[in-house]
């Protein structure tokens, strides 16, 4: 049976909590309000913002870990928003250790990498423009993780996909990132009609929205009416997550600026699926077939993420196929059940600190070599960018899970946890880990080894210490997180519905699976490096096995999206203009030619004299009058 | 002998008619009007007669006030008119054309 | 034995009395002059009139005759004098196919109605004279209906009959348009007519005066002989229109005539007087022209002309007389 905990009322410092969101929303609408004023402080001020929040997250997070495990839940009631019936939903905050991890996240990893923006966005002349987005994202992030019911977080999802749409979009005047913004933000409305329908459903089933209401009432849920808010739920979750088959978005989302992608497209908002699907465990709880669908989306998004990062020569694309293989794990986790939840929660921390790592190194890389993408354009940074090298290296090490590093902890809870569930998730996810060492190994070696392949005019350089600072705040995390979080996320997550699990240490526990995964990570590197220590040509090469040309092309998934339903789409839109050219229109304008025509005729009747008028009137008159007479005689 | 006065009413009610439709002098138009009216009236004496109650006067009495009335507004918009335009005929009024 | 229908004072009153009626409704229609259309209208009215009283309804034989015949009938009769007794409607139809429209209106109403109140006669007439009686007369009875069950009929025609004089007021009151010119305007207007169009600026010749006609109708002359068109009011020269030089001068010719004739002839006491003043009027002009010799204007020869200065300034005009006949051409025109 789930624990769920009851929140009490806020107080104290606690009844402040609003202003973790009200900060940076002010800070975003003050920057663009203001406009040009604050283009010297902008940045600051927008930096200052998240850290605020910050401070109050670690407040709360210190007051929650003081409390009692079972009293660590506390909500802030700020406006009943709709009060209509027995509807009563309200707009409130809910901390509880899960929603606390997240701010925590959200804030630590959001500050780190507004500090980085100032070096990293210094001569763009949208720089105060770009942070305000920024702090509208955290603001909206935070909404979506600290809301108390489902449409409250609906309306911070809402927000993030917006921020996201304006930050993957910000350099509006290349056609590709307008369309990319244009295609995250229509593929999100997909995912977004699945929430809406579950917290409607909702709205129906339990005549609220608030989690507290869910939690108690999902056991009450028919098995059909659980399997479709499950199922809606899922698509929400596949939507802002980029899961198969709402991946397509997230490559493309690239386009954006880097420190836009470290922390909306791999830290943070990608990994709000995850949390939807973690918060309404208890709706999950009661839908097997739903819970099964989490884990095989996770599983296969897990593989397609990996085979797209095996196949990329652009640096981006690399690490964002290897962000939906992650979240791949996690989603699978939480289709575990109970038993993955924690370690869902766990992996989405690890993996928000070792990626938002290498998306920032990425960002170094590019800095220093004129914001070129293509590795094979790389080669032998490691002396030219010795910092950021080391930090990517502990960044890479964490995400093929080298012992000790902090992807080592999580990511094997996931396998073992699948293992546990489903035999064949688990070898599946095994295979993954295996590919994720070989693609990650890949792109270590073209970019920091082997020779240099430079551009010409290319002069490659560390980057300036306000980028490098947050490269090693975030490789810090990258290296202990796992090791800090492991023995202690467990019981902390169990409140809200997690397994405690066996009491971990820091010191892993060496299973033999844990023997084996080690195994294939090492034979991905192994195999990988046999491949690409050759040298890498300069030029793509266009003669590759269909592996290679299936994984540059994304599975083909735009293609697959444009057949399926754009086409269709298109063709019915068209054939419906059509059938409105020939059938309606000429039906509507015909008739008004034709009333028109009469119109021309009829008007002679009116030709302004009165007397014919009165005569008109005066026939009228007879004719009505003999009508009554024939029908007095009929 | 009420039929003779009602058939006497038509026939003045009738050529108050044709009077008002075919005459273009708006002042003659406005006496055909009180022709009908006074043809309307007649029958209406005349029925209080045949049925010997009174109600019948009192309408036509009503009818008479009215009348006067309408003759006051009517007499003045004719006079406006034809102050504006110069003429009293009914088919200067082409404006009306459609 | 009575086989020839015995015949009241109310039929032979009500047979008067309808002819009379249709030939005054037709006279409505048919007089082209407006004033004798009302007075047609008022034999009609006075015809129904008769006949209310043959009914027994005095009150309304009284209202008719004083409201209907004295008040309304007069009120159009005034409208008639204010917006032109002189309008006729001409006889030709403008509209195409109107006059058989308006009588098969006519017919089709005339049958229908015919139709519609034969089926409403039935019965015998009881006729209102007991009713008249019971309340003690025929005003008494109305006045009982009129504040009784009709009282609040009888009060909204208050309110129609006041709302009808204020709109009547309201109506007819000329409006001033735009702000009234002032002596400057007026004076610039004046001067820019006569900029524009060349009207003289001046103010317009008085009315002519001779002898023999000297009303503000009588039109004055031009120092060419012609008739200044502007010397007389336009309402009044449409109304009794102008008179032709011819009719100014007749008398004028007639006396000179005779003074030639007279010449052969001692003259009267008069005569000798008038004649003396002259220098020698035989000698300026035929006789047969119009244009004579201002002399000639005094027709009676019993006045003493006392305006030689002036008709001798007159007569050095004289020269332009042969363009008479061409001016009245134009005129006619």
């Amino acid at each position: 049976m789930l624990e769920t905990l009851t929140p009490v009322a806020a107080q104290g410092l606690f009844q402040y909590a609003w202003l973790m969101v009200a900060i940076p929303a002010a800070v975003a609408a003050l920057l663009l309000i203001l406009g040009k004023v604050t283009n010297s402080f902008g940045h600051w001020l927008a930096t200052l913002a998240p850290i605020a929040s910050c401070v109050f997250a670690v407040i709360y997070f210190v007051d929650l870990l003081s409390m009692s495990p079972d009293s660590r839940a506390v909500s802030l009631h700020l406006y009943t928003w709709i009060a209509s019936g027995a509807w009563q939903i309200g707009v409130g905050i809910l901390l509880d250790p899960l929603s606390i991890l997240f701010a925590l996240l959200i804030t630590g990893v959001g500050s780190i990498i507004h500090i980085y923006s100032i070096g990293y966005m210094a001569h763009d002349p949208n720089r105060r423009r770009f942070f305000a987005y920024l702090n509208l994202f955290i603001a909206a992030m935070l909404i979506l993780v600290l809301a108390d019911n489902y449409l409250v977080l609906f309306i911070g999802w809402e927000g993030v996909g917006l921020a996201s749409y304006l930050l993957i979009a910000f350099w509006q005047e290349r056609p590709s990132a307008a369309a990319a913004g244009k295609k995250a933000f229509v593929m999100n409305r997909v995912g977004d009609l699945g929430l809406l329908l579950a917290a409607f459903t909702m709205l129906a089933m339990f005549s609220s929205t608030s989690f507290s209401a869910v939690d108690a009432g999902a056991s009450k849920l028919s098995l059909g009416w659980a399997t479709f808010i499950g199922f809606m739920l899922l698509l929400a979750a596949c939507g802002k997550s980029a899961q198969v088959p709402l991946q397509a978005w997230l490559l493309d989302a690239m386009e954006g600026p880097t420190p836009v992608s470290a922390l909306i497209h791999a830290a943070t908002m990608v990994t709000a699926g995850v949390y939807l699907v973690v918060r309404s465990s208890a709706i999950f709880e009661q839908t097997p077939a739903a819970q099964l669908a989490v884990a095989i989306v996770g599983t296969v998004t897990l593989l397609v993420g990996a085979w797209i990062g095996c196949s990329k020569d652009d640096i981006k694309k690399v690490l964002a196929g290897s962000t939906m293989s992650q979240i791949g794990y996690m989603m699978l986790a939480a289709g575990i059940g109970p038993a993955g939840y924690a370690f869902a929660i766990f992996h989405l921390l690890t993996h928000g600190f070792f990626k938002a790592n290498m998306f920032l190194g990425a960002g170094s890389v590019m800095h220093g070599t004129n914001d070129d993408v293509n590795m094979r354009h790389y080669g032998a940074l490691a002396k030219a960018m010795p910092v950021t090298f080391v930090t990517f290296g502990i960044g890479y090490l964490a995400i093929i899970g080298f012992p000790f590093f902090s992807g080592f902890y999580s990511k094997d809870h996931i396998i073992e946890a699948a293992f546990h569930a489903q035999p064949a998730l688990g070898i599946l996810a095994l295979i993954g880990a295996g590919v994720t060492a070989f693609y990650m190994t890949r792109l270590m070696i073209m970019t920091y080894f082997g020779a240099k392949r430079w551009e010409p005019k290319v002069h490659p350089h560390e980057s300036p210490a306000v980028m490098w600072i947050p490269l090693v705040l975030l490789a810090i995390g990258s290296i202990a997180g796992g090791m800090v979080l492991n023995g202690w996320i467990g019981s902390w997550l169990s409140v809200v519905g997690a397994d405690a699990g066996e009491h971990a240490t820091w010191m892993p526990e060496f299973t033999w699976l844990g023997v084996v995964t080690l195994v294939v990570v090492a034979l991905g590197v192994v195999i990988s490096w046999l491949v690409f220590r050759k040298d890498v040509p300069k030029e793509a090469p266009a003669q590759v096995t269909v592996i290679t040309t299936i994984g540059r092309n994304d599975l083909y998934g735009d293609a697959f999206n444009d057949t399926v339903i754009v086409r269709p789409a298109a063709f019915l839109s068209r054939a419906a203009t059509a059938i409105d050219d020939v059938g309606i229109d000429p039906a509507y304008e015909g008739g008004g030619w034709l009333v028109s025509k009469l119109g021309d005729k009829v008007r002679h009747i009116q030709n302004g004299y009165v007397r014919t008028y009165g005569v008109t009137m005066a026939l009228g008159v007879v004719l009505v009058g003999l009508a009554l007479l024939i029908s007095r005689l009929v | 002998m009420t039929s003779l006065y009602a058939i006497l009413a038509v026939i003045l009610f009738t050529i108050g008619l044709v009077g008002f439709l075919v005459r273009r002098n708006a002042l003659v138009i406005f006496m055909c009007v009180e022709l009908m009216l006074n043809a309307a009236n007649l029958l209406f004496v005349a029925f209080s007669s045949h049925w010997g109650i009174l109600d019948g006067q009192v309408a036509a009495f009503f009818v008479m006030v009215v009348a006067a009335a309408e003759v006051v507004i009517g007499l003045s918009i004719i006079v406006m008119i034809s102050r504006s335009r110069r003429s009293t005929s009914v088919d200067n009024e082409i404006v009306l054309k459609g | 034995m009575m086989l020839i229908p015995m015949v009241t004072g109310v039929e032979v009153t009500f047979w008067i009395c309808a002819v009379l009626a249709i030939l005054g409704a037709v006279g409505l229609v048919t007089f082209r002059k407006p004033v004798y259309s009302a007075l047609c209208l008022a034999l009609v009215m006075i015809s129904l009139a008769v006949i209310y009283a043959s009914l027994g309804a005095p009150f309304l034989f009284a209202v008719q005759i004083i409201v209907y015949t004295g008040a309304i009938l007069m009120l159009f009769l005034f409208v008639i004098m204010l917006v032109g007794v002189a309008s006729e409607d001409s006889v030709t139809e403008t509209l195409k196919g109107h006059r058989v429209a308006v009588a098969i209106a006519g017919l089709g109403v005339l049958v229908l109605l015919v139709l519609a109140v034969a089926q409403g006669v039935h019965g015998t007439p009881v006729g209102v004279d007991s009713a008249n009686t019971s309340a003690g007369g025929n005003v008494q009875g109305l006045a009982d209906l009129i504040f009784s069950r009709y009282v609040i009929a009888f009060e909204s025609t208050a309110a129609l009959l006041i709302t009808a004089a204020v709109a009547a007021m309201v109506l007819a009151h000329p409006e001033l348009i735009k702000k009234k010119a002032g002596q400057t305007q007026m004076a610039a207007a004046r001067l820019q007519a006569y900029a524009r169009d060349g009207v003289d600026p001046g103010p317009r010749p008085s009315s002519g005066i001779f002898a023999r006609h000297n009303s503000i109708a009588t039109p004055a002359l031009l120092p060419d002989g012609t008739i200044a068109q502007e010397s007389v009011s336009k309402v009044l020269a449409d109304r009794v229109g102008l008179r032709s030089v011819d009719e100014l001068w007749g008398p004028h010719d007639e006396v000179l005539a005779a003074i030639e004739t007279a010449g052969e002839e001692p003259l009267d006491v008069e005569d000798l007087d008038w004649d003396d003043d002259e220098t020698a009027p035989g000698e300026l002009e035929p006789a047969d022209d119009h244009v004579v010799d201002e002399t000639a204007d005094e027709p009676a020869p019993g006045e003493p002309d006392t305006t030689d200065d002036q008709n001798e300034s007159e007569e050095s005009h004289a020269d332009a007389v042969a363009e008479t006949p061409a001016d009245e051409e134009k005129r006619n025109d």
